[in-house]
């Protein structure tokens, strides 16, 4: 059991990264990675945002939507009842709704890391790699368990892959790149190197 | 704003003011769809329906949405429109919604629209901002279709499925490109598109932080 989760971590950070592999959460992945530092903030409000709205996304997947879900309630009408159409709408509502939560609760109880994130909680709403790995966690039927271990390990390799290119990029600064490549041209470049890195871990089983 | 003539709203996002390479937006779901023509198609389209009515309707409903609540009930529109365009999919192209698997719904999630919304359509009448979805929806097209034709072209020598170039494997010539069918691929032709574009149209150019000074030591490196 523990090898099985073990594997799914493993693959969730290096073999299936989020941003490397699937390409999620691409615009603040180019944007925000200028610095290490707010890189790390980033990273680090995307690791508890994924690990907290994937396991509950799927809570709500397997309760009220999935087919014959709401079997338990009692009410023979809603035995056979399938509400899969409507999980975009509860899935994006929830992750705004624990998004917020979480801002209100860090600004409460650890004013220190609600200021070291300052406004990163916010635009995380609309981060691609939040609500994919929603979506991914749907479409490969995971159980509880293993859609804990998904969204931890997802968000984990999601921050790796920021800290990593907003390190290359403080480095960056010094070199002389030809004139039409400064700036996005340069960094498209650089992630694509790395995802190539990244491809290497393919083979990697457990 | 209302001076804004509807050709320049429609024309100046495809080169001028790209989303993709000059704002910085949708790149998200560009990159993985990006392998085929079929598919690649498929999210053109999706991606035009959905920006050209999700600006529609919040410039309909713009002047009665309650400022601090506006992201929700944006989000919301543009929400329906994608389950509506996801069901579709998967009642007549049931093949085709497996393959692009969760980038539809990613859609809702894709930079454009929200940014549109956001930056257009609740300062402009509806369908001037209608005109602005679907330029911005065809700018992104734009470069989808480059980076998808090159993809398929040279990673398995086809277009649409239609085989162009024989390969090696089936006794044609053509040694097929294995890393085009990869993810990086994707990137690299983008930063191409890129550099292409800023090449011609030198005030994209990002401004420079500072300037590497000439080599002014005399002595010798060594």
């Amino acid at each position: 059991m523990f090898e099985h989760y073990l594997s799914l971590f493993i693959r969730a950070v290096f073999v299936e990264n989020l941003a490397l592999a699937f390409f999620l959460g691409m615009c603040t992945f180019l944007a925000i990675s200028k610095k290490v530092e707010t890189a790390l903030g980033l990273g680090i409000a995307v690791v508890v945002i994924l690990t907290l709205t994937v396991p509950i996304n799927n809570l709500v997947l397997h309760n009220f939507l999935d087919e014959g879900a709401l079997a338990w309630t009692g009410i023979a009408a809603l035995e056979s009842v399938d509400l899969r159409f409507l999980g975009l709408m509860c899935y994006i509502g929830l992750i705004a709704a624990a998004v917020q939560i979480l801002e209100m609760v860090l600004d409460k109880y650890v004013p220190a890391l609600y200021n070291a994130l300052g406004v990163f909680l916010p635009l995380i709403t609309v981060n691609c790699a939040i609500l994919g790995g929603s979506l991914f966690m749907v479409e490969r039927n995971y159980d509880f368990g293993e859609s804990v271990v998904f969204g931890f390990g997802g968000g984990v390799g999601w921050a790796l892959a920021i800290v990593l290119l907003a390190a290359i990029r403080e480095k960056l600064k010094y070199s002389d790149v030809p004139h039409g490549l400064r700036g996005l041209g340069i960094v498209f470049l650089i992630t694509g190197l790395m995802s190539l890195g990244f491809m290497s871990f393919a083979g990697v089983q457990l | 704003m209302s001076e804004q003539k509807p050709r320049e709203v429609l024309l100046a996002p495809i080169f001028a003011n790209n989303p993709i390479a000059l704002q910085i937006l949708g790149i998200c779901s560009a990159l993985a769809i990006t392998t085929k023509m079929s598919t690649t198609v498929t999210m053109c389209i999706a991606v035009i329906f959905v920006l050209t009515f999700s600006n529609f309707f919040v410039s309909l409903i713009r002047n009665i949405i309650p400022s601090n609540i506006r992201i929700i009930v944006q989000m919301t529109i543009i929400t329906a429109l994608v389950i509506l365009v996801d069901q579709v999919l998967q009642a007549f192209a049931f093949q085709l919604s497996r393959e692009l698997s969760v980038f539809v719904g990613l859609i809702i999630t894709n930079c454009i629209v929200m940014g549109r919304a956001e930056a257009f359509a609740m300062q402009n009448p509806p369908v001037i901002s209608a005109i602005d979805g679907f330029g911005n929806a065809l700018g992104y097209s734009i470069v989808l279709l480059i980076v998808g034709f090159c993809r398929e072209l040279f990673g398995s020598g086809s277009v649409f499925g239609v085989q162009v170039m024989p390969l090696s494997t089936e006794g044609g010539w053509y040694v097929a490109n294995g890393l085009m069918l990869l993810p990086p691929s994707a990137f690299f032709i983008i930063a191409g598109f890129i550099w292409v574009l800023r090449t011609f149209r030198v005030e994209q150019l990002e401004k420079e932080e500072f300037e590497i000074g000439p080599n002014t030591r005399v002595s010798p490196a060594f």
